[in-house]
């Protein structure tokens, strides 16, 4: 055999098991139903939360005294609260600012949670340091050390996000430095270190993307955590700051007129139960997907 | 036994340090300090300069840290700025309603849960499962306030079966009291209700396929037998890990419904605090509430050592 043909044949076979890799991933993604509930779940409800408020010519907070109180109808399809405002409106803008505060707060805490856990992974002294502060940190249990922040900076949206992140960069860092401490007793680690990298390349080129797996799973749990925080510490009055709309405003201006009018509580709680139960669903199928041991979307 | 209860207390010492560090932290960082809160945003800054003087909040960190940290372990937690009264005694007075509402949503949990995750655990793959896993999905996904207005809405206004919302103490009588706690409990219970279902199933599974339960079986004894003493025995101590975790989060839960429902507990007299900026009131509920929930995991652990006796022997 020729060199060339040699090396045709083995370029055929590395493609051949590339398409094979391929298949099995998209077996493994078609057969497992969490994950695909989840995705869509939560494509639909940001494409909503981008796109219908862009479009719309409503004022999500427009008065209308007479428009007081509609129930769901032709006119405003899912009815009008205490002020006369659509509702439809204003659960699509509630679902921008909670879908952002919630994923700003993903995003923050997974950041600052991974530096925390990947150093504390690879240096001893900052491990007792850094995993002490978190140990404290999750002593306290979330939504009352938030409420405390909150009642310390004032009731804002960045400082809603702030305080979130405080509550949950621990939780990633635990998971973050549990993941790590397992990559670098990995031969390549080693392999890597023999040939001289530096401590900074060790960590973020080589440890790090052996963490990504279970840093994404947390991190949509976290998500489906600061959406419901959210809207527990606007429904408690120090969270986001009326009249902005969020799930959690538009649900305690709803406490108010329960009775004369369940609507306007039932369509915001619709929307946090489905982004949430999306949420939670995309973690848990994340975990089957990302997991190698799990075959074909089913625990072996 | 002894010294493996003396280590997990130890081990919780720098735990609460940095519990306190941050507690204090609330207050420290709060914009304009305590002085702002006792003297209302009005205050002009000399007479802000002159109190901050006199109360010695303008030394150094650390210096103000520890002298606050001594009066915390001394049991002076300061006064509240508004109840005329020193926040000890006002968590003491709020605390009763808020224990008892978590003591009944904990106790609905269990009611609900252990049976229903043994059923899942035994039927596990059939629709009973699936019905069961899929609710389960749904209660951890329903903030607890949003049931409790729907509670509020069906069994308090609709049917008025039970009072819509307040509070009776337990010297009123009994069923007085539980009247006025089923709905608040039952929309705080779900979610745990949730967790430990899912707990149970998973822990009375990894059990129910080893060695020691095909010989209860196979000794002839009842299935219920097998799934309730031999099988519930081993799941038992994680799922009182997630009973003992369930309780923080069962407190702070509080919070929300008990502002929902009007119950004069911890939650009302914290969110009145952040109302009325009562600093002290705010870091005596955290630095409380934190304690307790440490204090009930650390019970846990030690149950757990001595419900599974492998615990001190594998020296970790």
């Amino acid at each position: 055999m020729t060199e060339e043909k040699k090396q045709a044949a083995a370029k055929e076979q590395s493609q051949a098991i590339l398409e094979e890799q391929r298949r099995l991933r998209k077996e493994k993604f078609l057969s497992n139903p969490a994950l695909i509930i989840g995705l869509v779940g939560m494509v639909i409800i940001v494409l909503a939360a981008l796109i219908l408020p862009a479009v719309s010519s409503v004022d999500p907070n427009e008065m209308k005294v007479l428009d007081r109180l509609k129930p769901p109808g032709a006119e405003h399809i899912f009815g009008t609260d205490e002020f006369g405002r659509d509702l439809f409106i204003r659960v699509m803008h509630g679902a921008r600012v909670s879908i952002c505060v919630g994923g700003a707060v993903t995003i923050f805490s997974s950041i600052l949670g991974t530096m925390i856990g990947i150093y504390a992974s690879y240096f001893k002294i900052l491990d007792n340091i850094l995993m002490r502060i978190c140990d404290g940190l999750i002593a306290i249990p979330g939504v009352l050390l938030a409420v405390a922040l909150m009642a310390a900076l004032g009731a804002s949206i960045w400082n809603v996000i702030l305080a979130l992140t405080v509550v949950y960069t621990p939780s990633i860092a635990r998971v973050v430095r549990a993941g790590a401490l397992v990559a670098r007793e990995q031969v390549y680690v080693e392999a890597a270190k023999i040939q001289g990298a530096s401590d900074f390349r060790i960590l973020w080129k080589i440890i790090l993307p052996s963490v990504v797996s279970s840093l994404t799973v947390q991190a949509s749990f976290i998500f489906a955590q600061a959406i419901i925080s959210e809207a527990s510490l606007s429904f408690l009055g120090v969270g986001i700051p009326a009249p902005a709309a969020s799930w959690g405003n538009i649900l305690q201006a709803s406490k108010q007129v329960l009775s004369k009018a369940p609507w306007t509580a039932i369509f915001p709680g619709a929307f946090v139960i489905i982004s949430v139960l999306s949420l939670n669903l995309l973690g848990d199928g994340l975990r089957d997907f990302l997991d190698p041991r799990v075959k074909g979307g089913r625990k072996g | 036994m002894f010294s493996y209860i003396i280590k997990r207390i130890v081990s919780l010492i720098p735990t609460l340090l940095v519990v306190s560090v941050a507690v204090f932290l609330i207050t420290y960082l709060m914009p304009g300090g305590p002085a702002t809160a006792m003297l209302g945003m009005e205050a002009t800054k000399e007479e802000l300069d002159a109190l901050n003087e006199a109360l010695g909040f303008n030394r150094p960190f650390l210096v103000q840290y520890f002298e606050w940290l001594g009066k915390m372990l001394k049991g002076d937690w300061g006064e509240s700025l508004f109840l005329q009264q020193s926040v000890l005694s006002a968590i003491g007075q709020y605390f009763l309603p808020t224990l008892s509402l978590a003591l009944l949503a904990e106790l609905f949990a269990l009611v609900f849960a252990i049976p229903f995750g043994i059923l899942a655990a035994y039927k596990r793959g059939t629709t009973v499962d699936l019905a069961l896993v899929t609710s389960t999905l749904f209660g951890i996904a329903v903030p607890g306030f949003l049931l409790g207005m729907f509670f509020m809405l069906f069994f308090g206004v609709k049917l008025q079966w039970l009072p819509v919302a307040g509070y009776v103490p337990l010297k009123d009588g009994l069923w007085n009291h539980l009247r006025y706690l089923i709905l608040p409990a039952l929309s705080l219970s779900t979610v745990q209700a949730a967790l430990i279902t899912r707990m149970t199933r998973s822990a009375v599974i990894d059990v129910l396929y080893l060695n020691y339960i095909r010989t209860a079986r196979s000794k002839g004894l009842k299935e219920r037998t097998v799934l309730l003493v031999h099988a519930l025995k081993n799941a038992a101590p994680s799922v009182l890990t997630v009973v003992g975790q369930s309780f923080g989060t069962l407190i702070t839960g509080a919070i929300v419904t008990e502002t929902l429902f009007n119950i004069p507990g911890i939650g009302l007299l914290t969110i009145n605090a952040i109302n009325r900026r009562d600093i002290y009131v705010i870091q005596g509920v955290v630095l409380f509430v934190t304690l307790l929930y440490v204090g009930v995991n650390l019970t846990v652990d030690i149950l757990y050592g001595i419900v599974d006796p492998r615990i001190q022997l594998g020296k970790k």
